[in-house]
């Protein structure tokens, strides 16, 4: 395996890519996510959407934030050549509601709320509040595995370059 | 920052290795002896050890209290005294006043100046309480997948050092490029496909 801070860094561009795709199955391709993971019931885009667009001289950073934004400027920045970087998600799988910031270059999570729960009133109650709690956060980091997964191993398909970029390309100038 | 907060964030690693048999007891033994220590009364600066989730400032690791379910729940905590740099002067500059007027002198040399400053600062270190803070991490030791509950990249490193150093087993923090290669399930071929992808153009 490459050095963990070399490989951080050169592979990055996967976690932008993962988002940007993710982003394009959100807008164009609700089955396949349903199919990944059949228990959900929902996945948007929720009150922040950051993109990163590289030039040769510098970067410039997009960030679209508010619960009623329109994501018109996001969608003029990818067509410019930009990535998502990082995304306000919203989760829902029957009645119950995730809601967290992923962050494409190390896909940590980040202001995840999760379906209330009890409040913990003594000691004893302690054992099943943490385990109530570590099933919710499960559920997150099992949705972003699985999604990971399929796209990487999309990506190293050929049908990656074949289908998936012309499709996205489709979506992005319509 | 506590799993039990209304809001969490959370950095995933990977574990690679196993402890000696008994696995708890082993738990135990390595975090009574990395546990944090107080330095409230003490000319330190800084502290970093474990304690226990559920009472940060007490901690006891006895009778695998950080074992729940099949997870271990156990915490991460930084002491840190900080002196306002104010605060550092106006002690020194008494005390350098003080010295003057005792000996007569109309001046300290730079070598005494740096003796009264550190004294100071040390006799302030003893003042100051430290400020703690706590992050939470849930360990699967059977499925190999540790949750530390910040993304703070001091906490983070501050985490894996103490970690490594409590246990001696390698942590591998869970990125993009290692959940590709470690979690993915590629074939070595399929990895070395991996290594040689390059970005992705979506604009025309």
């Amino acid at each position: 395996m490459l050095d963990v801070s070399v490989s951080y860094n050169r592979y990055k561009f996967l976690g932008h890519e993962f988002l940007t795709w993710l982003w394009f199955l959100m807008e164009k391709e609700r089955s396949f996510l349903q199919t990944e993971v059949p228990e959900l019931t929902s996945l948007e885009v929720g009150n922040r959407i950051v993109l990163e667009n590289r030039f040769n001289e510098g970067v410039e950073i997009i960030t679209i934030k508010g619960d009623d934004a329109g994501l018109e400027e996001g969608m003029l920045s990818l067509r410019k050549g930009a990535v998502v970087t990082e995304f306000h998600l919203s989760f829902t799988a029957g009645d119950q509601q995730w809601q967290f910031i992923l962050k494409g270059e190390s896909l940590n999570v980040s202001n995840l709320k999760v379906p209330k729960t009890g409040n913990v009133e003594s000691g004893e109650e302690l054992e099943g509040a943490v385990l109530e709690k570590a099933y919710l956060f499960e559920k997150v980091i099992e949705l972003i595995n699985i999604l990971y997964k399929s796209f990487i191993k999309l990506r190293i398909s050929s049908e990656w370059k074949e289908k998936t970029v012309p499709e996205i390309r489709k979506w992005i100038y319509a | 920052m506590g799993l039990l907060s209304s809001s969490v964030s959370i950095t995933c690693y990977k574990v690679d290795g196993t402890l000696e048999d008994p696995v708890m007891d082993n738990v135990e033994k390595k975090l009574k002896q990395n546990m944090i220590m107080e330095i409230d009364d003490d000319v330190s600066e800084k502290a970093i050890g474990w304690t226990s989730m559920e009472n940060p400032y007490q901690p006891k690791f006895e009778g695998s209290s950080f074992c729940i379910g099949t997870y271990l729940v156990f915490a991460l905590r930084i002491d840190q005294k900080s002196i306002p740099a104010k605060v550092l002067k106006k002690f020194y500059v008494l005390e350098m006043l003080k010295m003057l007027s005792e000996t007569g002198r109309k001046y300290l040399n730079n070598t005494e100046k740096r003796m009264v400053k550190d004294r100071i600062y040390s006799t302030l270190l003893r003042r100051y309480p430290a400020t703690p803070k706590i992050y939470d991490l849930i360990w699967n030791y059977e499925g190999s997948s540790l949750w530390f509950f910040s993304n703070q990249k001091s906490a983070n490193e501050e985490f894996e050092t103490l970690f490594s150093k409590t246990f001696q087993l390698s942590l591998i923090r869970l990125f993009p490029y290692t959940i590709a290669d470690l979690n993915a399930g590629l074939s070595d071929s399929q990895r070395e496909q991996l290594n040689k992808l390059s970005p992705t153009q979506f604009s025309e």
